[in-house]
C-alpha cells in the first residue's frame, strides 16, 4: 500500500521546516489521513478503534488511579474506598477503570470474532494476527493483575487459584511448578508481597500492550485492511481515503460504543464485578465460589472440565494458543465466510460453545468443540 | 442500522450469559422493594436515611463498625445532611487516640467532624472472644458485599439479567439487609439450631449467628415522625436505606451525571451520523 499518493502539504514555514528534517506529520498524514481504506467495510470495522479508544481510557484513568492507590494487603482495600469517597471525582475514574476493563474484553472479543469470520488472519496478515493474539495475552495478564489490587476476597482467592495452576508441573517435572509458584508470590503464601509485585506488572504491562498495538497497526498498513467480501482492492476507487470516510464511521461507532460504556458506568458500575470483592482479602476464609472475571469465564470453564489439573491447565492455555496457529491450520483458499457455507456453521458453533461455555462452565465435552471447530475449517 | 442493533443485541446477550455464571450459589429467593434510590434515577431520600441512621445507633453500633464513614460525611450532599452542629454534638460523644503527647503517651480525645467512626474492637480477637466465636461485619460497604441470588429457570436468566440492567437494578445489597433483618423466625421442627444460633429465613444455611436486632417488636424504635410506621419491617429498610447510602455515597451525583453525559453523547451520536451521511453520500458503498 505504498502506492498511494502523497497529498500532504505543509502550510506554514515552520512545518515546513520540521518537515525537511522529521517528516512525522508526513508520515501520520499518509497514515491516518490518506490510507486507502476499503469502501465496502462493515461496522465490524470499527472496533480497532474502538479499541484504541479502550486502551488510552484505561491508561489514563489508570494513571490518575496509582496516584492515589496504595499496593500493601492492609491498606489497598482502604486505600479503592478511599478514591471513590474522598478524591474528587474519585468514583467515577476508579468507575470508569473497572467497567473500562469489561468494555476492553467486550470489544477485543468482537474483534477477534470478526477476524475469525472474513478470515482476516490468512496470508498476508499473519503476522498482524499473530500480533493480535500477544496483545490479546497481555491483555488477559494485565486483566487478571488488575483484578488483584482491590484485595477483595474474589482478588485474594482468585490469585491463589490461578497462580496455583502453575504447580502442576509438578507432574512433569518436580519441584518446577511449585519453585515458579514460590517465585510469582515472592514468598510461600500470597501475601502483600505479591500484590505489590502485580501492581508494578499492572502499571507496566499497558505500556507492552501499547508497543504491540504500534506493530498490530504498522502491519495492518503495510498489508491494508482485509473487507466483508475477502478479496483484496485491486483499483484505487475501491477505497477512500481513511478521512474523512473511515474516521467520521468511526467515531459515529464509538459514540454508540461510549453510550454502553456510560451506561454501566453511571448506572450499574457494579453489575460486572462481584458482592464478595467488597468484603477485605482474607487468607482464613474461602468464598462459597470463586469465579474470575466474566471474561476469562470461558477459558476457566475449560480448565475445570478436564478432571485432571495438569490437563485443564494444558487445555486452558492451548485454547489461547491454537488462535496462534489458525492461519496454518485453516487451509481453505476463500477468505470471507461469506462464501464459506460449512465453515459459518462451524463458526457459529464455536462462537455459540464460548458463550455456552462462559455460562455453563463444567460440560467436559464442550472443550473439545473449541479445537474441532477449527480443525473442520478445511472442508 | 438493522446491523448495528443486532450487533448491540448479541454483545449483550454474550455479556448476560457469561456473567450468569457469578449469580450460580444460594437459592433463596430475596424479595425485591422499591427504593428511592432504585433504577437509573432514583435518589436517595434524606428523611429516610435519617431514620436509618438512627436505627443504626440504637439497634447496630453496639456491635458493628462504620470504619469508613466520618462523621462529617452524615452532613454531605446526597447523604443523610443532619446539620453540622448536630453531628459536632454526636462526634464529641465518641472517643479517639490523640496524638502522642510530649512524654509519648497516647491519650484519648473527643472526636470532631472530621474523624471516622472509631473501630468498636481492639482486633479480629477480641471481637470473636466477646461475641461467642462470631465477628460482626463491619457496615461500611456492607450494601455492596451482599446480593441476591437469581432463582428461576436457566433459559430466563439471560432476560432477567438484560432487565436488571436496562433497569439499572443495583439494590441486591439493601434488598438483602432489608429481608435478613426480617427474617427471624422460628426455625422449623425438622431443623435443629446450634447454641448460639439462631434461625434466620434468608440467611445461607439459616444459621445465623446474629441475634434478632428487633426482638423488641413493632414500636421498639421511637421515630420524631408519627407519619411513618414504627415496624419492624420499616426499621429494616430504613437501615438498609442508611448502609446503601454508607456503602454507596456518590449515587445521587453519580446517576445526575450519568444523565447529562447520556444526553451529551446521545446528541453527538446524531450529529456525527448526519456528518457520516453526508460525507458518504457522494461515494458508492
Amino acid at each position: 500500500m505504498k502506492a498511494h499518493n502523497d497529498t500532504y502539504l505543509p502550510s506554514g514555514s515552520i512545518s515546513k521546516w520540521i518537515d525537511e528534517r522529521l517528516p512525522i506529520m508526513r508520515l501520520m498524514h499518509g497514515q491516518f489521513v490518506d490510507f486507502p481504506t476499503p469502501r465496502n467495510l462493515n461496522y465490524m470495522w470499527t472496533f480497532g478503534g474502538i479499541l484504541m479508544f479502550c486502551l488510552v481510557t484505561q491508561i489514563v484513568t489508570g494513571i490518575v488511579l496509582a496516584m492515589h492507590y496504595v499496593p500493601h494487603a492492609d491498606m489497598a482495600f482502604d486505600s479503592v474506598q478511599r478514591i471513590k469517597r474522598d478524591v474528587n471525582y474519585g468514583w467515577l475514574i476508579q468507575s470508569i477503570h473497572a467497567v473500562g476493563a469489561s468494555m476492553f474484553f467486550i470489544a477485543v472479543y468482537l474483534h477477534i470474532f470478526r477476524g475469525l469470520y472474513y478470515g482476516s488472519y490468512k496470508a498476508p496478515r499473519e503476522v498482524l494476527w499473530i500480533l493480535g493474539v500477544l496483545i490479546f495475552l497481555a491483555m488477559m495478564a494485565t486483566g487478571f493483575l488488575g483484578y488483584t489490587l482491590p484485595w477483595g476476597q474474589m482478588s485474594f482467592w482468585g490469585v491463589t487459584v490461578i497462580t496455583n495452576l502453575f504447580s502442576s508441573l509438578d507432574e512433569i517435572v518436580p519441584g518446577l511448578g511449585s519453585s515458579i509458584v514460590t517465585w510469582l508470590w515472592g514468598g510461600y503464601s500470597v501475601t502483600g508481597t505479591t500484590l505489590n509485585r502485580f501492581f508494578s506488572l499492572h502499571f507496566l504491562l499497558p505500556f507492552v500492550i501499547f508497543g504491540l498495538v504500534a506493530l498490530h497497526v504498522w502491519a495492518l498498513h503495510v498489508s491494508g485492511q482485509n473487507n466483508p467480501t475477502g478479496v483484496e482492492m485491486k483499483v484505487k476507487s475501491d477505497g477512500v481515503p481513511m478521512s474523512p470516510f473511515a474516521v467520521m464511521k468511526d467515531l459515529f461507532a464509538l459514540v454508540i460504543f461510549v453510550i454502553m460504556f456510560a451506561w454501566f458506568v453511571f448506572f450499574v458500575p457494579d453489575y460486572l464485578g462481584h458482592a464478595d470483592n467488597y468484603i477485605p482479602a482474607n487468607p482464613l476464609v474461602t468464598p462459597a465460589h470463586i469465579v474470575p472475571e466474566w471474561y476469562f469465564l470461558p477459558f476457566y470453564a475449560i480448565l475445570r472440565a478436564i478432571p485432571s489439573k495438569l490437563g485443564g491447565v494444558i487445555a486452558m492455555f492451548s485454547a489461547i494458543i491454537v488462535l496462534v496457529f489458525i492461519p496454518w491450520l485453516d487451509t481453505s483458499r476463500v477468505r470471507s465466510t461469506k462464501y464459506r457455507p460449512l465453515y459459518r456453521w462451524f463458526f457459529w458453533l464455536f462462537a455459540f460453545t464460548c458463550i455456552a461455555l462462559g455460562y455453563l462452565g463444567a460440560m467436559p465435552a464442550e472443550g473439545s468443540y473449541v479445537f474441532w471447530a477449527r480443525v473442520f475449517t478445511f472442508y | 442500522m438493522i446491523k448495528i442493533s443486532s450487533l448491540v443485541a448479541v454483545t449483550a446477550y454474550t455479556l448476560i450469559l457469561t456473567t450468569g455464571a457469578f449469580a450460580a450459589g444460594s437459592h433463596i429467593e430475596i424479595p425485591r422493594n422499591e427504593w428511592s434510590f432504585s433504577g437509573i434515577s432514583g435518589q436517595y431520600d434524606k428523611a429516610q436515611l435519617q431514620r436509618g441512621f438512627q436505627i443504626y445507633r440504637e439497634a447496630c453500633s453496639s456491635c458493628h463498625s462504620l470504619n469508613r464513614i466520618a462523621f462529617r460525611n452524615l452532613a454531605q450532599k446526597g447523604g443523610p445532611e443532619f446539620p453540622e452542629e448536630e453531628l459536632k454534638v454526636l462526634a464529641s460523644e465518641y472517643e479517639v487516640d490523640a496524638l502522642p503527647n510530649e512524654d509519648g503517651e497516647v491519650k484519648k480525645r473527643s472526636a470532631v467532624l472530621s474523624d471516622r467512626f472509631p473501630p468498636l474492637y481492639a482486633n479480629e480477637k477480641e471481637a470473636r472472644s466477646i461475641h461467642n466465636g462470631a465477628l460482626p461485619p463491619d457496615l461500611s460497604v456492607i450494601a455492596k458485599a451482599r446480593g441476591t441470588a437469581y432463582v428461576g429457570p436457566w433459559y430466563w436468566h439471560p432476560f432477567a439479567m438484560f432487565a436488571d440492567i436496562f433497569n439499572g437494578y443495583q439494590e441486591g445489597g439493601s434488598d438483602y439487609i432489608a429481608a435478613l433483618l426480617t427474617g427471624y423466625d422460628e426455625p422449623p421442627e425438622t431443623m435443629e439450631i446450634s447454641e448460639g444460633m439462631n434461625y434466620n429465613k434468608y440467611y445461607p444455611g439459616h444459621q445465623i449467628a446474629m441475634a434478632n436486632p428487633f426482638a423488641g417488636g413493632n414500636n421498639q424504635v421511637e421515630y420524631q415522625s408519627a407519619m411513618i410506621p414504627s415496624t419492624v419491617k420499616q426499621y429494616a429498610k430504613d437501615v438498609a436505606a442508611f448502609l446503601s447510602w454508607a456503602s454507596d455515597p456518590t449515587l445521587n451525583q453519580r446517576k445526575q451525571t450519568g444523565w447529562q453525559v447520556l444526553v451529551y453523547l446521545l446528541i453527538t451520536g446524531v450529529l456525527l451520523y448526519i456528518a457520516k451521511r453526508r460525507i458518504w453520500a457522494s461515494v458508492k458503498h
